[in-house]
């Protein structure tokens, strides 16, 4: 009997590990192309759960899904023209000093507008109910957002493996001095890489405002989870990070049953045990540039 | 111009503006014709949501204040601070006693947090009334001479829920399963949530500590489907009151819920058919007294909402700070506190005045349960929950709903 409960959390595990790898792809996929440390990520994120309880009132949550992505991808697209793009090239610190501010000028914006209480928002009536696999339990919805993340995923390795597209930022993502000697410019790329990931960020907190609280620390709480999974995924690889997701999932469910104090530390304990045995995360490339 | 020459005539500046201020104590301060309360509390982090209501609530006050004369007829500023963790806390209130000179501190809701303020104002001699801090430590062993407790302590929230479930018969003879905040408010609070239970007849099923930065309770959803208890006792606070209230409809779930930590914010923020079960509460909106209706309905002409719970307890201590200042004509802290511990009464928004017990410091006053009406039929956004009578009834003393002196002994460290 206790074997089902373990094999009840790891199931479980799994299924959450969906919730962070949407932002953590983002993450590795702006980090490994522009080299910046995207502090501002959650942020998106939390602009993406506030726009869609603004929104879902008056075009619905269907609605919400959708449009509030795209919201969120075009404010990336400023913010990438006006301010990521000057930063490249530079020292890192400057980028990552950067993109903390951004994150802090956004979530203080949202806690003015919308204040520090949680917003009320709650799933659409016929997405309600659970679903029962034996014993097993689990949420109707949950199930939606895992179909929404892996139809995310398998198109943005579709996208980044199978076009033009995807070969120019792969290439760049080792080598963008041959990229540019080849005549291509990474710049519009770098744009729409940015777009593809802050648009998913803010898709996954679209799906997450109905099942967690809509506050504006939502942000910075989700931000820590996700870098610990690209760190231990491994920078520039995207089955590492897909693969870290499901990990910290499983790990955190069973710290959860056997010990619950350490269901949060248990995830940063395994973070630095696998930069001990392998410092460029589980399936992380050698980046040259980074090195 | 290299590092060291830029920095050089700096540093010569800063030593010499240090000895200048070293050499002119507080005579710049002074008797001016403002008077300074210093506000602290926590204004991010996963209980920044409620320190959005006390900040409102403590402006209001103030604004009444000063539109009533005034304290001895000065007007009253306040400044306000985020107090974030209790390091920062304690070095916030230490600026506000030595460098801005505050008549008193006001605030706070980490039990933590408030600890490390207990300890500033007790060395510096200075007032903190602690408006939302529940830990029932801080009125016993932790208690301190110059800190006071608009806010109820743990023992007076597990009395209030618990009457409540007694009478719904959700203790006796019953399994209950905890989920507890880990850090110091939940861990004092399952103690007396422990105690409380077990002498009224309930066993424990299982008791899991939940980190505060958790959001995701589905792993202890699965273990509390496991665990089979006949009640969820919810000890969490802030920030993981809403995330568990959400996901535990989510995840429907049938076992009856009873919570003793709780803020009414939190449930308004989970959203409509997410809020269930039984909670106490020190205040609600829906109170009748003359003087809750009036606070009320001030606060939603400001703020275009009803306040809570929280926004109660700050709007209630600087009144209480103003007319005991105005009545003992003194701003001195220990004159202050040698008149709130005389027993003097006082309008707390409630049916019954309040007045601090003086061996503890606690505000004895009446309590509340809510339980949360069925999916469906509530009229709004706010009016979520059907309340108790106040409790305790009024031909019981007040101190019954507080710990027993015995049970949380206090002797004010000199």
């Amino acid at each position: 009997m206790e074997f089902v409960f373990i094999l009840e959390q790891v199931l479980n595990g799994l299924l959450i590990g969906a919730n962070y790898l949407l932002i953590a792809l983002g993450l590795s996929l702006i980090f490994s192309l522009g080299g910046v440390v995207n502090l501002a990520h959650g942020a998106f994120y939390a602009i993406g759960a506030y726009l869609t309880v603004a929104l879902a009132p008056s075009i619905g949550f269907g609605g919400a899904v959708i449009l509030s992505p795209v919201l969120v991808a075009l404010l990336g697209l400023v913010i990438e023209r006006l301010l990521l793009s000057r930063f490249y090239r530079g020292d890192p610190i400057l980028s990552l000093l950067l993109t903390f501010g951004l994150a802090m000028v956004a979530e203080q914006s949202l806690r003015m507008i919308f204040g520090a209480a949680p917003v009320p928002f709650s799933i659409p009536l016929f997405l309600r109910g659970q679903v029962f696999l034996g014993e097993f339990i689990y949420s109707r919805y949950r199930l939606l957002i895992l179909l929404v993340a892996a139809v995310c995923v398998g198109g943005l390795w579709l996208l980044l493996k199978r076009t033009a597209f995807g070969r120019v930022v792969r290439a760049g993502v080792q080598n963008p001095d041959m990229v540019a000697a080849l005549g291509i410019s990474l710049k519009p790329y770098m744009t729409a890489v940015v777009m593809i990931a802050v648009g998913l960020a803010a898709l996954a907190g679209t799906m997450m405002a109905p099942v967690t609280g809509v506050t504006p620390t939502m942000g910075a709480e989700i931000l820590t989870f996700a870098f610990v999974v690209v760190v231990i995924g491994g920078l520039g690889s995207f089955w590492g990070v897909v693969c870290a997701a499901m990990i910290v999932g499983v790990v955190r469910g069973l710290a959860a049953y056997a010990f619950p104090p350490a269901t949060e530390a248990a995830v940063y304990l395994l973070m630095v045990l696998v930069l001990l045995l392998r410092p460029r995360g589980l399936f992380g490339e050698r980046i040259q540039r980074f090195e | 111009m290299s590092m060291t020459e830029f920095l050089r005539p700096t540093r010569r500046a800063l030593l010499a503006g240090s000895a200048g201020l070293l050499a002119m104590p507080s005579i710049s301060y002074g008797q001016s014709d403002v008077l300074k309360i210093g506000h602290l509390t926590p204004r991010t982090g996963f209980l920044g949501p409620l320190g959005e209501f006390a900040v409102q609530a403590a402006t209001l006050a103030a604004e009444q204040i000063n539109a009533a004369g005034g304290i001895n007829g000065r007007k009253v500023e306040v400044l306000f601070e985020d107090s974030v963790n209790p390091q920062t806390a304690s070095s916030k209130a230490e600026r506000y006693t030595q460098r801005d000179k505050v008549a008193c501190i006001v605030g706070e809701i980490n039990s933590a947090s408030a600890l490390a303020i207990g300890q500033v104002v007790q060395r510096e001699k200075v007032l903190f009334i602690n408006t939302g801090a529940n830990s029932d430590a801080l009125r016993g062993s932790d208690c301190r001479r110059y800190m006071f407790h608009t806010e109820s302590q743990n023992t007076m929230m597990v009395k209030a829920a618990g009457r409540a479930i007694l009478d719904q018969g959700l203790v006796r003879g019953k399994k209950y399963y905890a989920l507890t905040a880990d850090y110091a408010f939940g861990h004092d609070l399952l103690r007396v949530a422990n105690k409380y239970l077990g002498e009224n007849g309930g066993s424990i099923a299982g008791s899991d500590l939940v980190p505060t930065e958790l959001t995701d309770f589905s792993p202890f959803l699965l273990k509390l489907r496991q665990g089979r208890p006949d009640v969820v006792i919810c000890n969490l606070a802030g920030a993981q009151v809403t995330n568990f209230l959400k996901q535990y409809s989510e995840f429907g779930l049938r076992f009856p819920v009873a919570g003793f930590g709780f803020d009414t914010a939190l449930a308004w923020g989970a959203g409509p058919g997410n809020f269930l079960g039984t909670w106490p509460v020190v205040w609600h909106h829906l109170l009748e007294a003359p003087s809750a209706k009036a606070f009320t309905a001030a606060f939603r002409a400001k703020y275009n909402r009803p306040p809570e719970n929280q926004g109660w307890s700050d709007y209630t201590a600087m009144k209480v700070i103003a007319q005991s200042m105005n009545e003992i004509k003194s701003i001195d802290p220990t004159k202050v506190v040698e008149h709130l511990e005389s027993g003097a009464k006082f309008d707390i928004s409630k049916s019954r005045e309040g007045y601090f017990r003086a061996s503890d410091h606690q505000l004895m006053m009446e309590m509340f349960a809510i339980t949360a009406l069925p999916a469906g039929q509530a009229r709004n956004a706010y009016d979520i929950f059907t309340a108790s009578a106040a409790m305790p009834v009024s031909s019981e003393s007040l101190e019954t709903m507080a710990a027993a002196k015995e049970e949380n002994a206090c002797t004010f460290p000199a």
